[in-house]
């Protein structure tokens, strides 16, 4: 064995590891770091007439709930309404928070897509978006009867999606 | 038909957020008062990732996300706090990923040894051989 063996190795290393990298495929979601720990402090104005606004407490009276971020300008919350309305069937109590909307936007978006919310809070400066760690619309969190983060759902629901929001919501102690 | 139905909705996705109506946060394009303040905010915004357009920063990016998280950034600083621990509560919230500045850690730790030890491997080398060199 030559001594150049080595640096001819290490550079063979490094393009395999990048070749291998390269063809593997791209994850965008960055997951929350907040599973597991409380939901931060809000309270939110209703983001329109028809329903209240939301607040940290309103998850803190030992039923778990969903916590669903979207948009009414947001085009897979449209695809996910449907699925949604079926987990609502189902007795599941889903909180809306609503990014950057205006009321007769969200309004409009009810009327044409079904309306699964028992409270909607505008989250006008996506605060609490980053206060719990969600990337964007649509994502769907599973909050514990104590206001706890159990799970993320980033993404717009499928149907596959509601058994597997089901279940998490029993682990969380439904 | 479902799935080609999501595909198609998330073609229109990125053309319809950029049309949002909603004005910016108040402070995504507003610069601070305090040149000072600003400039801290600044150092801060240039070493926080976008997490809509992965490969930006919050300072680079245009994406109404990342106009919040500048209006999270410089309302803070406007309060007082210390940009570390501004960037202390994106990492408890989004992990390391969130921040361009590396820290020391159990998977960071190569980054951080690799070079020094390359460098004294060089050093070594390079030593050896002038020695070499003098004593023929």
């Amino acid at each position: 064995m030559r001594w150049w063996w080595i640096p001819l190795g290490l550079f063979a290393l490094f393009v395999g590891l990048a070749g291998y990298q390269l063809s593997q495929p791209k994850d965008e979601f960055v997951h929350s770091a907040m599973i597991g720990k409380p939901l931060p402090s809000f309270a939110l104005e209703p983001a329109f007439e028809g329903l209240p606004g939301a607040s940290d407490a309103d998850f803190r009276d030992g039923k778990p709930r969903l916590l669903n971020v979207w948009a009414s300008w947001c085009l897979p919350c449209i695809a996910e309404a449907p699925h949604l309305e079926a987990l609502r069937d189902q007795g599941v109590e889903i909180i809306g928070i609503a990014i950057r909307d205006r009321p007769e936007d969200v309004a409009g978006f009810l009327a044409r897509h079904g309306n699964p919310y028992v409270r909607i809070g505008a989250d006008d400066l996506s605060e609490v978006m980053l206060g719990i760690g969600s990337q964007g619309v649509p994502e769907t969190f599973v909050i514990d009867g104590e206001g706890r983060i159990t799970y993320q759902h980033m993404g717009d629901i499928r149907a596959s999606d509601v058994p597997v929001l089901l279940e998490k919501l029993r682990e969380a102690g439904a | 038909m479902r799935g080609l139905l999501v595909l198609l909705a998330a073609l229109f996705a990125a053309p319809l957020i950029a049309q949002q109506t909603m004005p910016p946060a108040p402070y995504a394009y507003r610069q601070l008062d305090d040149p000072a303040q600003e400039a801290a905010a600044m150092k801060l915004m240039h070493t926080l990732r976008c997490l809509k357009c992965q490969s930006q920063s919050i300072a680079d990016s245009d994406a109404p996300m990342a106009g919040d998280m500048r209006h999270q950034v410089r309302s803070r600083i406007a309060a007082g706090e210390d940009p570390e621990a501004i960037r202390a509560w994106l990492i408890e919230r989004y992990g390391d990923y969130v921040s361009y500045e590396p820290k020391v850690s159990a998977t960071t730790w190569p980054l951080f040894v690799a070079p020094v030890a390359l460098l004294l491997v060089a050093g070594l080398v390079l030593w050896r051989r002038l020695r070499l060199r003098k004593t023929t």
